[in-house]
C-alpha cells in the first residue's frame, strides 16, 4: 500500500510548498527583502537546506531560491491506476517538503522573534517550553555525544501519546537507552512535551527530551542538528548531499515515531526523513513500507502498540543499544545525567557546603577487597527525615592484575556522571567538594545509599573490563569516618596534582594519538602530550595512556617521540612519521607549541580556538560556548567551521580550556603572554590559573591584562586597551615573521 | 513443432488460430486473413517444414564443392565421429562457422544501426541538421570521459564547463572512429567491471574495432581459414562485444543523447490501438532516426489539420518491433504488435501507411498490402523489396523532417482509399514503459538518494531472488507469444525481477505484464512487496534490441553497488530469449555469455548436430567467461532453469539463507563506509 503513503505525501508536498509560498509572499509584502533571518546563532545559515544545496540563506530575499527548487521537487500527482514508479518521486516530495517547513520556521522566527527561546531548557514556569533550533553551542557540545556513541542516536516524536503516562513510558524508555528524544507537532493539539510535564518529568536538552516546536515544520530542528553534526564533526561539504544523507543513514542512528492520525503533512516529513534513513513507526495503521534499501531495514511499520513502540523503533533502525541493567530501584543511563534536583523535590543531600562530601578511588590488593561488596558506614536514606542533610564519603577500592595507581584519578573522575545517571539523583562537583542531592521521587522508589556502591560497581567493571577485576564501595556518613577520609584524600590530591602538574613533555618519551574523532574528520589526528592534553578537553595523557592499556588497539596509541626535530616549536620525527601514516598522507608534520608555524590539526570537537590578532601583536582565544563576536572578526562557530575538520590552519589553533594555563601553550610563539583577548566567562573560570602560570613568566595578575567583550570586539577597540594596561605581548617580538 | 509433425494435407494447409497463438487479437486476424484468403506467415509455418539439416548446423555451404551436410544419426556416434565435408572439416568446424557468421550478421545489424546514428549524431555535432538535437546533455557529458572527450576547460587556472558544441563534436568524431580505428581496443570496454575487462584481456578478445571484427569472422569462416570450433568462438566472442559494448552501446547512448533518455511513461499495446476513424501510420523495423521525426511529423498541427481536411480525426502512430519500442520509450507511442503481428496490422484493412527501414520486415508485407489500399513504404538505402507496389522514399537524415511529412502526407492521402471492409481488434493493454538505466537509478530513490544499491539490498534480502533479462523475438515455429509470456510469468512468480527490451517487451505489455498492478496478481510476495514500494511493474521494459546494452550497464551498476561480488557472472541473474529467430539474438546471446551471463534460448538451437562444439558453448564457456550458453523448449523448465543458475549464485554469495537482522552499535556504524 505505498502508493497510499505515495500519494498522501505528494499531496502534502504540494500542500505543504503552496503554503509556505504564500507565507514567504506575505512576509517580502511585509519586510524588506534584506531582512536577516536565520536559526539564531549558527554558522551554517539554514542547515538542511545549506547542507543539501549549499545555498546560504541570510535574507528573506535568499528564501526565495530554495523555494523554488523545493517545487521544481515536486513531482506529478500520482494516478489512480496504470501509475508510474513512485518511490523517487514520494522521496523528491518529501525533501520538497523539508525544504518549504524550514523556510516556514524561518519565517516564523522573523515574525516571532520570542516564540522559542534558543535555549538548552525551556522556561518552563515562565510558560515558554518550545527551545526551537539548537544553536551551535549546544550543537558542538552535544553532537559529540552523537560522534562518540554516549548518544547512540534519536528518537523523533511527532505528536502526542493518548495519554501523559503513555508519553511518559515511552519516553522514559528512550531516556533509558540513552537517545535524545526530539519533540515536534501535535495530534488534536495535544504534544508530547505537554504530557512530559503533565507527568512531572523535566525537559530540555540535559534530559535529553527536547521540546522543539508544536508543529510539524519543527521536525525540521531535527534534521537540521543532525546534518550540522555530519559539517561539523564528519567533514560533510556543503551541497554534498549524497554523502551528506549517507553519512546520516550510516553514522546517527534516527527514527521517527509518529503518534496519532497521519494526515498528509506529516506523511510529506515522514517522507523526507527517509532519505535520511530515517525510518517511521506510527501507532495508528497507516500503509506500511516493509522493504529495505533507503533505510536499512523497514520505512514505514504501522499500528505498534505503545509498549512496545521503544524496542521495535530501535529493531527497526538496526540500533544496537547495551543498557546497563543495574539493579537498582531507580532508572539509569545518560540521559538522566542533566536532570536537576530542585529545591521542591528535595528530599535529602550531602555536601555543597551544608556538610562535607568527599570522593575517593584507591588501588587495592586482589586479596585485600571482596568484589562486589558494598558497605554503607553510618545511618543511610532510611534513617533520614526529609530536608535533613548528612556528610558522605565514597571510598572505592579497586582491585586488577593490570591496575595502576595512574588510573586512579582516571575512575575517581567517573564518579560524578556515574551517580548523575541515576534518574532522580544529582552530582555536583568532584574530589572533596561534591554535593549529592537526593530527590523524593527517588526516595519514593526505594533508592539507599548503597545503590550508588552498586552503581559504581557494575559500572567500573563493564567500562573498565580490562583493568579491574574487583570493585569494593564503602560509603560512610558519620562525620569523623567522612573527616578522616577526606583528610586522606587531600593528602592524595595533593600528590597526584603534583605529580601531573610537574610533568612535562621533557619527562617522557611516549606521547599518545587519539583518533577518536578520526572517522569524522578524516586527516586529523590529535597526538597528547603531558603539556598538550587532547584539544577536546576530554583526553589527557594519562587518559590515553590508561585508555591504551584498557584497549591496545583503540583509538589511543603510543607514538614514540623519537628526535626533537625543533625543540622550541615542539617538532618531533616519531609524531611526524606518525601523523604522516596515520591521516593517510594528508598532513606530514605539525608543531606542538605553535600556531603560526603548521600547528596541529583541529577537528569540530575542540574547546577552544585561538587565532592570531596580528595588529595587537597577540592571540585571542574563544570557547565552544561563547557565541558573541571576537576580535578575529568570526564567532567561534565560524572559526570552526574555518579550520575544523582535520586542516592545519596556520594562525589559528585549537585546544583545551585547560592547555592555555598549561607550560608549553603555544610556547614557540610566546606563550601564554601573547594572549590578549578572551571572553569573560572564560577567563573567570581560568583567572586563577592564567595568574599562576602568568606569575611563572614574570607578569603579576596576568588575567586582569587580559581583555574580553566587555572591552571590545575588535582589534581597534582593544588595542588602546591594552597599550593601557602595558600588555607584555605589545612588547614582545613580532609575531608573523 | 506439433503443426509440423502432423501429415501434409491435399488442400494448402492452414495454421488454426488457436495454435498459432496464445493471443487473442492475432487468433482473430488469423481468421480473418484465412476468410480473405490471404496467407500468412502462421499457415506458411505449418505448409513449409524447416530444413531438418540446417536445424543441426552442420550443413556447410561456404564453397562450391559442397553444400556439405554432415547430419548426426538420431542415435548420436559411438567412438570417433568421422564425419567430414569434402575438404574434412568437421561437424565442430561447420557448426561453429555457421555460428560464427550468425553473430558476425547480428553484430552487423546492431553495428550498422549504431553507425547511422553515429552518423547523424556527427551531422548534428557539425551543425548539418536543423531537425536533430541534444535533447540530454548531460547523458553526452555522461559518456564524453570514455571517448577521451574533456569535459571541462581550464580557462584563467578555473576549471570551467567547457562548450557543449566542443564536446558533441569530440565525441560524434570519437564515436565514428570506433568503427575503423586501428592499434587499440574500444572505448566503451572501459564500463564493464574490471574483473571482466581482466578476463578479455587475458582471452585475447578486446574487440579492435567494429567493422574489423566483421570482417574478421567473414575471412576466417572462408573455406579453409579457421578450422578449430575453440578458435572460431574466440573470434565469435570478439564479435559479439563488439556489438554489445560498441556498436549497440553507441547506438543506444547517441540516441539518448538526441532523442532523450527515457523515463517511465504509460503507454498501450497491440492492434488495438489503430483507429478507425483515423489515418493509421504504422512505423516497424529498427532505427529511430526516421521514426523521431515521424512522431513530430504526426503532432505537428500542419499534418494533423491536412488529417482532418481528408476526413480522418487525427493521426494515429504505432509502431512494431524495435522501431515501436524506440518512440515508445520516448514519446509514449503505442507498439501496434510485435514481430509476428506486422502482417496481421495491415489486415485490419485500416493501416494507410507502412513504412518501414531495416531488420525483421517480411517480404510479404508486399504482398499482403496488395490485399489492401495500404502504402508499404521502404526508407532505407539498403533495403528494398522487389514487388511493384512496394513505394521506395529514402531518407536522408539531413533533410530528415522533410521527408517525415512527405511519407505522412502519402499515408494522409491514402486515407479516402480505404475499403469498407476493416476490423480493428479491440484488444489492447495499458503499460508502463520507458525505464532506462538513469531512471532506474532514479526511481530506486529519488534525486538525493537514487541508487542501484536499493535493489541489491531487496536481492541480498530474499525479496527479490534474482535479476532475469528475457529478450528476442517471435518465431513461426513456437506458440506466438507462449514461451514468453509462460516463462516470464513463472519467474516473476518465483520473485525474480524481469528486464525485458525487443519484441519480448512487447508481448509482455499487451499481456498486461507491464502494469504496476500485474504485481499482486502474477508476483511471489517478495517481488510483490518491492513492486509495491518502488511502484514499478514486476517486469521493466529496457527498450529495442539494440537496447540489450542497457541491461549490460544496468548489470555492470548492480555490480557497482556493491554486495553482490565484483562481477556480472557473480550476480543472481540469467538471460533469456524464449522465441528467438534472428543472427541478432545470436549475436546477443554470446555478448552476453561472454559478459558472465547464464543464457537460455527457448525453441532449438543451430548447434545440435556437433555434440562437442554445442558442449563448448554449454559447459565450457562458463569455465572462461562464468556465463554460459543453454537451451530449452520447454517453458517451464527453461525458467527453472533460470532460477537453478540464480539459486546456485545466492549461495555462492552466501545469500542463499534468510538475512539476519544486524543491529548496530557505534564501532559496527563507524565500520560502515559512507558511500
Amino acid at each position: 500500500m505505498s502508493r497510499l503513503v505515495a500519494f498522501a505525501a505528494i499531496q502534502g508536498g504540494y500542500k505543504v510548498v503552496s503554503q509556505v509560498e504564500g507565507e514567504l509572499e506575505r512576509a517580502l509584502k511585509s519586510y524588506d527583502a534584506s531582512t536577516k533571518i536565520g536559526f539564531g546563532n549558527t554558522a551554517y545559515y539554514l542547515p538542511v537546506i545549506y547542507s543539501l544545496t549549499g545555498m546560504k540563506c541570510e535574507t528573506l530575499e535568499d528564501l526565495k531560491k530554495p523555494l523554488e527548487f523545493a517545487r521544481g521537487l515536486l513531482p506529478p500527482h500520482l494516478k489512480g491506476a496504470n501509475h508510474l514508479p513512485y518511490l523517487g518521486p514520494l522521496l523528491d516530495a518529501g525533501m520538497a517538503g523539508i525544504f518549504a517547513y524550514e523556510i516556514k520556521e524561518a519565517i516564523r522566527i522573523l515574525n516571532q522573534p520570542d516564540y522559542y527561546t534558543f535555549t538548552e531548557d525551556p522556561d518552563v514556569d515562565a510558560g515558554k517550553i518550545w527551545v526551537g533550533p539548537a544553536d551551535d553551542t549546544i550543537l558542538r557540545k552535544r553532537g559529540v555525544e552523537f560522534v562518540d556513541g554516549s548518544a547512540p542516536g534519536f528518537a523523533a516524536i511527532v505528536g502526542a501519546a493518548p495519554d501523559a503516562e503513555t508519553a511518559k513510558m515511552i519516553i522514559e524508555d528512550y531516556q533509558k537507552k540513552s537517545l535524545y528524544i526530539f519533540c515536534a507537532a501535535n495530534h488534536n493539539g495535544k504534544t508530547a512535551i505537554e504530557q512530559c510535564l503533565e507527568a512531572g518529568m523535566q525537559i530540555g536538552w540535559n534530559t535529553r527530551i527536547v521540546p522543539f516546536g508544536p508543529d510539524i515544520s519543527a521536525a525540521v530542528f531535527a534534521l537540521g542538528f543532525a546534518n550540522r553534526a555530519a559539517m561539523a564533526f564528519g567533514g560533510v561539504q556543503p551541497g554534498d548531499y549524497r554523502k551528506m544523507l549517507m553519512y546520516n543513514k550510516n553514522r546517527i542512528f534516527a527514527f521517527v515515531n509518529a503518534l496519532g492520525d497521519v494526515g498528509t503533512e506529516w506523511a510529506v516529513a515522514a517522507a523526507g526523513a527517509v532519505n535520511w534513513g530515517f525510518p517511521t513507526l506510527a501507532d495508528t495503521d497507516i500503509p506500511e513500507i516493509l522493504p529495505t534499501g533507503i533505510c536499512t531495514y523497514e520505512h514505514v511499520v504501522a499500528n505498534v502498540p505503545h509498549n512496545e513502540i521503544c524496542q521495535k523503533s530501535v529493531e527497526v533502525r538496526g540500533l544496537k543499544i547495551n543498557v546497563t541493567e543495574i539493579d537498582i530501584p531507580c532508572a539509569f543511563g545518560p540521559a538522566f545525567e542533566g536532570e536537576r534536583v530542585r529545591g521542591g523535590d528535595l528530599f535529602g543531600q550531602m555536601g555543597g557546603g551544608k556538610t562535607q562530601c568527599t570522593e575517593l578511588v584507591k588501588m587495592a590488593e586482589m586479596s585485600e577487597i571482596e568484589d562486589g561488596k558494598v558497605n554503607v558506614v553510618g545511618k543511610d536514606i532510611g534513617d533520614m527525615k526529609e530536608g535533613e542533610t548528612l556528610p558522605l564519603g565514597i571510598y572505592v577500592q579497586i582491585a586488577g592484575r593490570e591496575f595502576q595507581p595512574d588510573f586512579e584519578p582516571i575512575m575517581e573522575r567517573q564518579i560524578h556522571h556515574l551517580i548523575n545517571y541515576i534518574q532522580g539523583i544529582m552530582h555536583i562537583g568532584q574530589r572533596d567538594i561534591s554535593w549529592v542531592r537526593i530527590s523524593k521521587a527517588a526516595v519514593e522508589k526505594g533508592f539507599t545509599l548503597k545503590d550508588i556502591g552498586v552503581v559504581l560497581h557494575a559500572k567500573f567493571h563493564q567500562d573498565f573490563q580490562k583493568i579491574v577485576d574487583k570493585v569494593q564501595v564503602t560509603l560512610f556518613t558519620n562525620q569523623d569516618d567522612v573527616d578522616k577520609l577526606t583528610a586522606r584524600a587531600r593528602a592524595e590530591y595533593k600528590t597526584r596534582d603534583e605529580r601531573v602538574d610537574t610533568m612535562t613533555d621533557e619527562d617522557v618519551e611516549t606521547f599518545y594519538s587519539c583518533s577518536l574523532c578520526q572517522s569524522f574528520a578524516p586527516s586529523h589526528v590529535c597526538t597528547v602530550s603531558p603539556e598538550r592534553t587532547g584539544l577536546c578537553g576530554a583526553y589527557n595523557w594519562m587518559d590515553c595512556k590508561a585508555s591504551f592499556e584498557i584497549n591496545p588497539t583503540g583509538p589511543n596509541q603510543p607514538v614514540k617521540k623519537g628526535k626533537v626535530l625543533d625543540a622550541k616549536l615542539g617538532r618531533f620525527e616519531g609524531v611526524d612519521e606518525f601523523i604522516k601514516g596515520a591521516s593517510k598522507g594528508a598532513i606530514d608534520t605539525y608543531n606542538f607549541y605553535s600556531m603560526v608555524q603548521a600547528p596541529m590539526t583541529t577537528c569540530g570537537c575542540c574547546e577552544c580556538i585561538a587565532a592570531m590578532l596580528p595588529s595587537c601583536n597577540g592571540i585571542m582565544t574563544v570557547g565552544r560556548d561563547y557565541a558573541g563576536e571576537t576580535p578575529s572578526g568570526m564567532k567561534f562557530t565560524t572559526l570552526a567551521g574555518v579550520m575544523g575538520g582535520g586542516a592545519s590552519s596556520p594562525g589559528f589553533v585549537g585546544h583545551s580550556k585547560f592547555n592555555i594555563t598549561q607550560g608549553k601553550f603555544i610556547l614557540g610563539d610566546g606563550g601564554l603572554l601573547r594572549m590578549v583577548w578572551m571572553p569573560k566567562m572564560l577567563k573567570e573560570e581560568l583567572r586563577d590559573r592564567l595568574n599562576k602560570r602568568g606569575e611563572e613568566m614574570g607578569v603579576k595578575n596576568f588575567a586582569d591584562l587580559i581583555a574580553d567583550e566587555t572591552v571590545g570586539i575588535t582589534e581597534e577597540e582593544i588595542l588602546p586597551w591594552l597599550q593601557e594596561k602595558g600588555h607584555p605581548a605589545l612588547s614582545m617580538e613580532a609575531l608573523i615573521g | 513443432m506439433a503443426e509440423a509433425k502432423q501429415a501434409p494435407a491435399k488442400a494448402p494447409k492452414l495454421a488454426d488460430p488457436m495454435e498459432a497463438s496464445i493471443e487473442a487479437s492475432t487468433q482473430e486476424m488469423i481468421r480473418r486473413a484465412q476468410r480473405l484468403q490471404i496467407e500468412t506467415v502462421f499457415d506458411r509455418a505449418v505448409t513449409m517444414k524447416p530444413c531438418a539439416i540446417g536445424l543441426q548446423g552442420i550443413c556447410c555451404k561456404n564453397c562450391a564443392m559442397g553444400p556439405c551436410r554432415l547430419p548426426l544419426p538420431k542415435d548420436g556416434i559411438e567412438g570417433e565421429d568421422t564425419r567430414k565435408g569434402l575438404c574434412g572439416a568437421t561437424a565442430n568446424t561447420i557448426a561453429a562457422r555457421n555460428f560464427a557468421r550468425m553473430i558476425a550478421a547480428g553484430a552487423a545489424a546492431h553495428s550498422d544501426h549504431g553507425r547511422s546514428v553515429a552518423e547523424t549524431f556527427l551531422a548534428v555535432a557539425r551543425k548539418e541538421t536543423n531537425d536533430y538535437t541534444i535533447k540530454d546533455p548531460a547523458k553526452l557529458i555522461q559518456i564524453a570521459p570514455y571517448f577521451g572527450v574533456a569535459t571541462t576547460v581550464e580557462v584563467d587556472g578555473k576549471t570551467m564547463d567547457r562548450d557543449l558544441d566542443e564536446i558533441a563534436l569530440g565525441v560524434a568524431e570519437a564515436a565514428m572512429a570506433e568503427w575503423g580505428k586501428t592499434g587499440s581496443t574500444l572505448a566503451y570496454l572501459k564500463r564493464a567491471p574490471q574483473p571482466l575487462q581482466d578476463k578479455w584481456k587475458e582471452q585475447g578478445v578486446l574487440p579492435r574495432n567494429i567493422d574489423r571484427e566483421v570482417v574478421d569472422i567473414m575471412h576466417r569462416t572462408h573455406m579453409g581459414v579457421d578450422q578449430d570450433f575453440k578458435n572460431l568462438m574466440k573470434q565469435g566472442t570478439r564479435c559479439s562485444l563488439a556489438d554489445g559494448w560498441g556498436g549497440a552501446m553507441i547506438g543506444t547512448d547517441l540516441q539518448d543523447v538526441m532523442f532523450g533518455s527515457p523515463s517511465p511513461l504509460q503507454s498501450e499495446a497491440n492492434l488495438g490501438i489503430m483507429k478507425e476513424d483515423h489515418v493509421n501510420i504504422i512505423v516497424h523495423g529498427h532505427e529511430p532516426l526516421l521514426s523521431e521525426m515521424i512522431v513530430a511529423a504526426c503532432q505537428s498541427q500542419e499534418m494533423i489539420d491536412y488529417a482532418k481536411e481528408k476526413g480522418a480525426k487525427g493521426i494515429q502512430l504505432g509502431g512494431i518491433c524495435c522501431t515501436a519500442n524506440e518512440i515508445l520509450q520516448r514519446h509514449g507511442v503505442p507498439p501496434a504488435g510485435n514481430y509476428l503481428q506486422q502482417e496481421l496490422a495491415i489486415i485490419t484493412g485500416a493501416c494507410e501507411a507502412m513504412v518501414v527501414d531495416v531488420q525483421c520486415v517480411f517480404q510479404n508485407l508486399a504482398n499482403v498490402a496488395k490485399c489492401f489500399h495500404t502504402k508499404l513504404i521502404t526508407t532505407h538505402p539498403m533495403a528494398k523489396m522487389e514487388q511493384e507496389n512496394v513505394v521506395h522514399i529514402e531518407f536522408d537524415e539531413h533533410y530528415a523532417m522533410q521527408d517525415a511529412k512527405r511519407i505522412v502526407k502519402l499515408a494522409i492521402d491514402n486515407f479516402e482509399n480505404r475499403g469498407a471492409d476493416i476490423m480493428i481488434p479491440r484488444h489492447k493493454m495499458k503499460q508502463i514503459a520507458g525505464f532506462g538505466v538513469e531512471s532506474i537509478r532514479y526511481h530506486l530513490g529519488g534525486s538525493f538518494r537514487g541508487d542501484y544499491y536499493t535493489l541489491n539490498d531487496n536481492i541480498i534480502n530474499g525479496r527479490i531472488r534474482g535479476i532475469a533479462g528475457v529478450v528476442g523475438c517471435n518465431n513461426a515455429r513456437t506458440k506466438h507469444n507462449e514461451e514468453h509470456i509462460t516463462i516470464i510469468k513463472e519467474l516473476i512468480k518465483n520473485d525474480v525481477i524481469v528486464l525485458t527490451t525487443g519484441c519480448s517487451a512487447i508481448t509482455a505489455g499487451i499481456h498486461g505484464l507491464l502494469t504496476p498492478e500485474s504485481a499482486a496478481v502474477h508476483c511471489g510476495p517478495g517481488l510483490a512487496e518491492v513492486c509495491e514500494t518502488v511502484g514499478i511493474p514486476p517486469v521493466l521494459h529496457l527498450g529495442s534490441c539494440v537496447d540489450n546494452s542497457r541491461i549490460l550497464l544496468a548489470a555492470t551498476e548492480v555490480v557497482k553497488a556493491g554486495g553482490l561480488g565484483n562481477d556480472i557472472c557473480d550476480l543472481p541473474a540469467a538471460g533469456s530469449a524464449p522465441e528467438w529467430m534472428s543472427e541478432k539474438a545470436i549475436a546477443i546471446g554470446q555478448y552476453f555469455v561472454a559478459s558472465g551471463v547464464y543464457t537460455v534460448f527457448g525453441y532449438h538451437m543451430p548447434v545440435d548436430g556437433a555434440p562437442v562444439f554445442r558442449d563448448h558453448l554449454y559447459k565450457d564457456m562458463e569455465k572462461i567467461y562464468g556465463g554460459k550458453w543453454d537451451c530449452e523448449p520447454d517453458p517451464i523448465k527453461h525458467a527453472h532453469k533460470m532460477i537453478a543458475h540464480i539459486d546456485k549464485k545466492r549461495k555462492e554469495l552466501g545469500i542463499d539463507k534468510a538475512r539476519e537482522r544486524v543491529l548496530m552499535d557505534m564501532a559496527d556504524r563507524q565500520a560502515l563506509g559512507m558511500d
